[in-house]
């Protein structure tokens, strides 16, 4: 009886061969080349000569580098805080509804992501600029005289990737709201709790696998965000994503931008690692 | 009425088209364990979250300790519910369950302490402070949930199946422990249960609802011994039935003309002579006779058994009497006197006029 379930096991993990020979292709032999490429020295051409150096991590110090992973950290850390603050809400309302509208505001939700992400950023750039929909709306409504200064700003990059990434705080967010015991709420508020109370004695805790995972989801994809801050920033805003592709094809300096990359994700890393070791995500 | 702490006025509640609570009105006395009695979809669990503030009503008024609470939100109503499946707080210990509603209320930690200690020891769970609520058992989770409300103290608990969710044997015991517990702390208990035994066995006084209307309320005794209606008689307990033509009405009492019996003596209230009528028999009120020696008895009729059904203590019967009528008589085994009989005899089924009751739709 052992032996049969143990000789299944051995087995089953053929299952997972597929999986692993694709991302060893696709992810893990491109690591390799990129690891190998960020200790190698640019070429006059801007190809890639083989005397091995750490140039690229050594000027990765310069301020201006710094300043570029700065200011990713601080717009994806707000675009997770603004998508938390604005998905939490609407996550518990729909979570509330009757199943058959809580379908109707998934969809909505969803949506968005059936359409191409460049067309939508392309959208984003006639409401913000300074003769699109929104200054003309605010102008006719005289909320505003002059026209606001918002695309190619930081604020139109943290604009596109709450927008972007909204949906992904969202779904997880609803999904762990959707499971949670009513009565417990209910509970809670017999037992005197105020409706703040409630929300961060029992609400917040008992969801905090949700938390999390759309705060993941949120954070590492807006810290390596690329075609956003592209498009909605302009040249005056660059985020990691766009130094990499500036290093790569325009500068040319494959070195610098494997090493760009490299740090980024050791970052990443070291952010997943650390997190659910913080004792924060623990629900009980 | 001065004593009563909660008070329903003509409570109407609508759920869609059906209506969950239709004018109800109900006095609950200080200190009593008052029970709604009702089957499933009889409004028993809307009248409780009408008194927890969860459900407004839309017609008629609830009042607690003589205050009108239209308006007042749970977490403001001097009362605490017990939920069907306890609703736990599954990232809390045993002691941040039970202290929540005293934290609430904001008192400091020595006084939280010293009376989460005070409910824990009542419910018999000491020890067991840090547990999470998924490492107790049922009935200890239960415990808990009981503690939780208790140790806050207030006007009214509030019950919703309490004992549903635990297997017979615990059932039992938590019965007679619930009602110990009540005795001993005189906190009004209004309990939720669509079991019979259960209403009977703990209540002072009990309701019995039937599709949102208070069909009756009393002692256990009153609503067992003396139903006033037909679902009373049917829901409450197991009873026998036959009916008939009231031929005679005066004083509380009637007799009964039921096709092919002997005139029937019983206590009928209000029941007009003519009028049809069913009356109601208890099976532990009946006896079961030799032919012929019925004597001794307001009513007898003759019967064939049918089904003998020894348990020990008692014997089952299922006797016929007459044609279409088939009753249960359960004589209690108290010793060596108690006649004997076998399928196929045929005997004589006696009982008293003030053990049947007389009913009309």
């Amino acid at each position: 009886m052992n032996g049969a379930q143990s000789t299944q096991v051995d087995q089953r993990r053929w299952l997972v061969a597929p999986a692993l020979v694709w991302w060893g292709l696709f992810v893990g032999a491109p690591l390799v080349i990129i690891g190998a490429i960020s200790v190698a020295s640019r070429g006059t051409y801007g190809g890639v000569e083989w005397p091995l150096t750490l140039s690229a991590y050594q000027s990765l110090a310069d301020p201006l580098y710094l300043r570029i992973y700065l200011r990713s950290l601080m717009l994806a850390t707000a675009t997770t805080a603004l998508c938390l603050l604005l998905g939490f809400p609407l996550a518990r309302y729909m979570a509330g509804l009757p199943p058959r509208r809580q379908m109707v505001w998934l969809l909505l939700v969803m949506i968005p992501l059936w359409t191409n992400f460049l067309v939508r950023t392309y959208a984003w750039m006639f409401v913000l600029r300074a003769d699109g929909l929104l200054n003309t709306v605010l102008i006719a409504l005289d909320v505003i005289q002059a026209p606001l200064e918002i695309l190619y700003t930081d604020w139109a990059v943290l604009i596109g990737l709450v927008y972007a990434h909204l949906p992904f705080m969202v779904l997880p967010l609803y999904a762990s709201l959707e499971r949670l015991d009513r009565s417990l709420i209910e509970a809670a508020q017999d037992l005197y709790a105020s409706g703040w109370t409630r929300l961060t004695r029992i609400i917040v805790p008992l969801t905090k696998p949700g938390i999390v995972a759309g705060c993941v989801l949120v954070f590492i994809p807006s810290l390596g965000a690329y075609l956003t801050p592209d498009l909605l920033g302009g040249a005056r805003t660059m985020m990691v994503g766009s130094l990499i592709q500036h290093e790569y094809l325009v500068v040319r300096d494959w070195p610098m931008g494997s090493a760009v990359s490299l740090v980024l994700l050791v970052l990443v890393t070291i952010g997943a690692w650390w997190l659910p070791r913080t004792g924060w995500m623990r629900t009980s | 009425m001065n004593d009563a702490v909660v008070e329903l006025r003509g409570v109407v509640k609508r759920h869609g088209a059906t209506m969950a609570s239709d004018r109800v009105s109900l006095h609950i006395r200080r200190g009593e364990f008052f029970s709604l009695l009702g089957p499933s979809g009889s409004g028993k669990t809307t009248l409780l979250r009408l008194i927890a503030g969860f459900e407004q009503p839309d017609e008629g008024e609830v009042l607690i300790d003589g205050r009108p609470m239209q308006g007042v939100p749970p977490n403001l109503r001097p009362v605490n519910l017990v939920f069907q499946h306890y609703a736990l707080f599954p990232h809390l210990t045993v002691f941040g369950n039970v202290a929540f509603g005293l934290e609430m209320r904001g008192l400091m930690p020595e006084a939280v302490r010293a009376q989460v200690a005070e409910a824990l020891a009542m419910v018999k769970l000491t020890g067991k402070n840090e547990r999470l609520p998924h490492q107790l058992s049922g009935g200890e989770q239960q415990r808990v949930a009981l503690a939780r409300a208790l140790v806050n103290r207030p006007a009214v608990v509030l019950l919703d199946e309490p004992l549903g969710a635990l297997d017979q044997q615990l059932r039992q015991n938590m019965q007679a422990e619930l009602k110990a517990i009540q005795r001993q702390i005189g906190l009004t208990f209004i309990c939720v249960t669509h079991h019979q035994e259960e209403a009977l066995t703990m209540s002072d006084r009990l309701a019995v609802l039937d599709r949102g209307q208070v069909i009756q309320v009393g002692t256990p005794q009153e609503v067992y011994d003396k139903p006033t209606s037909l679902f009373v008689a049917g829901f409450v307990g197991v009873s026998n039935w036959a009916e008939g033509r009231v031929t005679a009405a005066a004083g509380g009492r009637v007799i009964l003309d039921v096709p092919a019996w002997p005139p029937i003596h019983a206590i009928g209230n209000g029941v007009p002579s003519g009028s049809r009528a069913t009356v109601v028999v208890r099976p532990e009120r009946l006896y079961v006779l030799r032919n012929a020696d019925g004597d001794g008895f307001d009513n007898s009729v003759p019967a064939l058994v049918d089904q003998v059904v020894y348990n020990g203590y008692e014997t089952r019967y299922r006797v016929s009497l007459g044609e279409s009528v088939c009753w249960t008589v359960r004589l209690s085994n108290g010793g060596a006197a108690v006649p004997r009989f076998a399928v196929g005899d045929r005997v004589v089924v006696g009982w008293k006029a003030e053990d049947a009751v007389v009913l009309t739709e």
